[in-house]
């Protein structure tokens, strides 16, 4: 089974409209939403909910204000300024670290779990989805990348289908190295563009700091023939593959009002770009 | 004051409304901070001419055992809520790049085994451009905790004047420690459904930070109107919107700023200005 993400660094590349359109073209696959905190795939596949969990992951704690003496020993360990002058504590500073709760004379602190999220398990017309909400002000993306993972590995493997396609996160942060880690390859997509260049050298850093195989494709080639020039310069200089070059069109926004992948609303110039940027992904993934 | 820079969506033009604020602020001759909070992908510094003074190394402290002293009593691995610290029989194992830094393993050492060592996960680096006071960091390759850097960058706040911090993409962690704290905190959006999706997540994430906001509608032409719609419903204040325009997207590729690629923005930003200030009425301005 392989696993191919796709990335970007910089947001608002088109990562999501490129996996949307991938999702309408491969066969045999599981798709994974891993930017869980701003999840946008879902508004392309429509997704019918077949099964839901809660994520449990972050803790914080809770004083009990019945036993507390405000002896202020918490507020003296936590090094997160979590805690109150009236000895309470902030949900959204505290770390869940416990320390307070160790060093509480009175016993009067608890760490208790919280339900920070919740991932799903849905049915698309392009197949099975797994997708997830990290809940409002919550932490531990991270973590909540890794089980929409796994349970899109575990379903490819039930169903015996030989790819996991992965929509990234924006950035190089804890969700994406939690959703890079130990794939088959990265696609980046960047934009001709000094932040999309600047950002997809940090993402490529990051790839190569776990040892990924990186592709990359141009977005929106044409709004910057030079600095698309600048892209493929330090491609060739990295070694790196390039997939393909997408050209700017509005197509693109009127399919995704639309709640549309681009390749099912058009057959124009992006559509067949797209269309050949996949068969030399895959031709990639077969091992080249 | 401070104002935040946020979106729900990535590429939405948060950078652009920060760079261009802070200068259009600058260009009137206001003290004016500007500070990029987006460690994983900083972007802002591209867009100013800038000359940096200052580079520091930014650590967390993490623990370093003294095995002459362990007897293997395992508190620490107890304590470690991160497994950032473990005892195996009588061995003691560290994860540095799984902790936090919350010092629980050092505090609870009976044997006072446990320093803590400084480990590096990215540098701050200060400059000016035009009049611009300028901060950011940049997260370290590889490593996955950005909110004690970003922790850091915000340090370096001066109470007085304008600071504009340009915060993450998304709502989670990251993002919450760019903006909790700002006097206000303005959302950067696109009218398609991707940006309007991801626009209700980050008013659910300032509203739960009870954090006054605003919306600025990048690229407001395109699309459809139902983030306009959306904003009106819910009464949350448009604060500018800045139509799609080719000279303003080249330039943004070359890196110029939309005050020096359309002159007349400057007008525009400055009234931007204004209408942070009419929803802060409680904020003075100290020069």
């Amino acid at each position: 089974m392989k696993e191919l993400v796709v990335i970007s660094g910089k947001g608002g590349t088109g990562k999501t409209s490129i996996v949307g359109s991938f999702a309408a073209l491969v066969e045999r696959k599981v798709l994974a939403d891993c930017d869980v905190d701003a999840a946008d795939l879902h508004l392309l596949l429509e997704p019918r909910v077949k099964h839901r969990e809660d994520f449990r992951s972050s803790k914080s704690a809770v004083i009990d204000p019945g036993r507390c003496v405000q002896c202020d020993k918490c507020r003296e360990v936590c090094r997160y300024e979590a805690i109150s002058e009236n000895y309470v504590v902030d949900k959204i500073a505290c770390e869940g670290c416990g320390v307070c709760v160790h060093f509480c004379p009175e016993e009067a602190i608890k760490l208790q779990e919280n339900v920070s999220g919740q991932w799903f398990l849905s049915d698309t017309r392009f197949g099975p989805l797994v997708h997830a909400k990290l809940g409002i002000a919550e932490e531990n993306s991270g973590k909540l990348v890794a089980v929409v993972r796994q349970n899109a590995k575990l379903l490819a493997e039930k169903e015996g289908l030989d790819l996991v396609l992965v929509d990234g996160a924006p950035g190089i942060g804890c969700p994406v190295i939690s959703s890079i880690a130990g794939a088959t390859a990265v696609l980046v997509v960047t934009e001709p563009t000094l932040s999309g260049l600047h950002d997809m050298k940090r993402v490529v850093d990051l790839a190569a700091h776990f040892h990924i195989p990186a592709l990359v494709c141009v977005n929106k080639f044409d709004l910057n023939p030079e600095l698309t020039g600048q892209v493929e310069d330090f491609c060739r200089g990295r070694k790196l593959k390039l997939m393909g070059r997408i050209p700017y069109d509005t197509v693109v926004t009127k399919a995704m009002v639309q709640g549309k992948t681009v390749v099912e609303y058009s057959s124009g110039l992006v559509a067949k770009e797209i269309e050949k940027l996949w068969r030399h992904i895959s031709y990639e993934l077969a091992g080249g | 004051m401070i104002i935040a820079v946020a979106s729900g969506k990535g590429g939405t033009g948060k950078t652009t409304v920060a760079t261009n604020l802070a200068m259009c602020l600058a260009s009137k001759g206001q003290k004016v901070q500007l500070l990029d909070c987006d460690v994983e992908e900083p972007n802002c510094h591209l867009f100013l001419r800038l000359s940096f003074d200052t580079s520091e190394t930014i650590s967390l402290p993490v623990p370093e055992v003294d095995r002459n002293r362990c007897t293997g009593c395992g508190q620490c691995g107890d304590i470690c809520q991160f497994s950032a610290i473990v005892c195996i029989k009588d061995a003691v194992l560290t994860f540095p790049e799984l902790c936090h830094g919350c010092g629980g393993c050092s505090l609870v050492c009976p044997e006072g085994a446990i320093s803590e060592v400084p480990r590096e996960i990215g540098i701050i680096e200060k400059g000016c451009a035009n009049g611009v006071h300028f901060v950011h960091g940049i997260l370290k390759i590889g490593e996955a905790m950005s909110p004690p850097l970003i922790r850091q960058v915000k340090k370096e706040i001066s109470l007085k004047g304008t600071s504009i911090i340009d915060a993450p993409p998304g709502t989670s962690c990251p993002v919450i420690e760019a903006v909790k704290g700002s006097d206000i905190c303005i959302l950067v959006t696109e009218p398609t459904p991707f940006g309007l999706n991801d626009l209700v997540l980050a008013i659910d994430m300032v509203r739960a930070l009870g954090l006054p906001h605003g919306v600025v509608i990048n690229r407001a032409d395109v699309g459809d109107r139902k983030v306009v719609d959306y904003c009106h419903q819910e009464e949350i204040p448009i604060v500018m919107e800045i139509p799609d325009d080719r000279r303003i997207a080249e330039g943004y590729s070359r890196g110029q700023l939309i005050l020096d690629s359309v002159p007349e923005y400057e007008e525009k930003f400055g009234a931007l200005f204004e209408n942070i200030v009419a929803l802060t009425p409680s904020v003075e301005v100290k020069e």
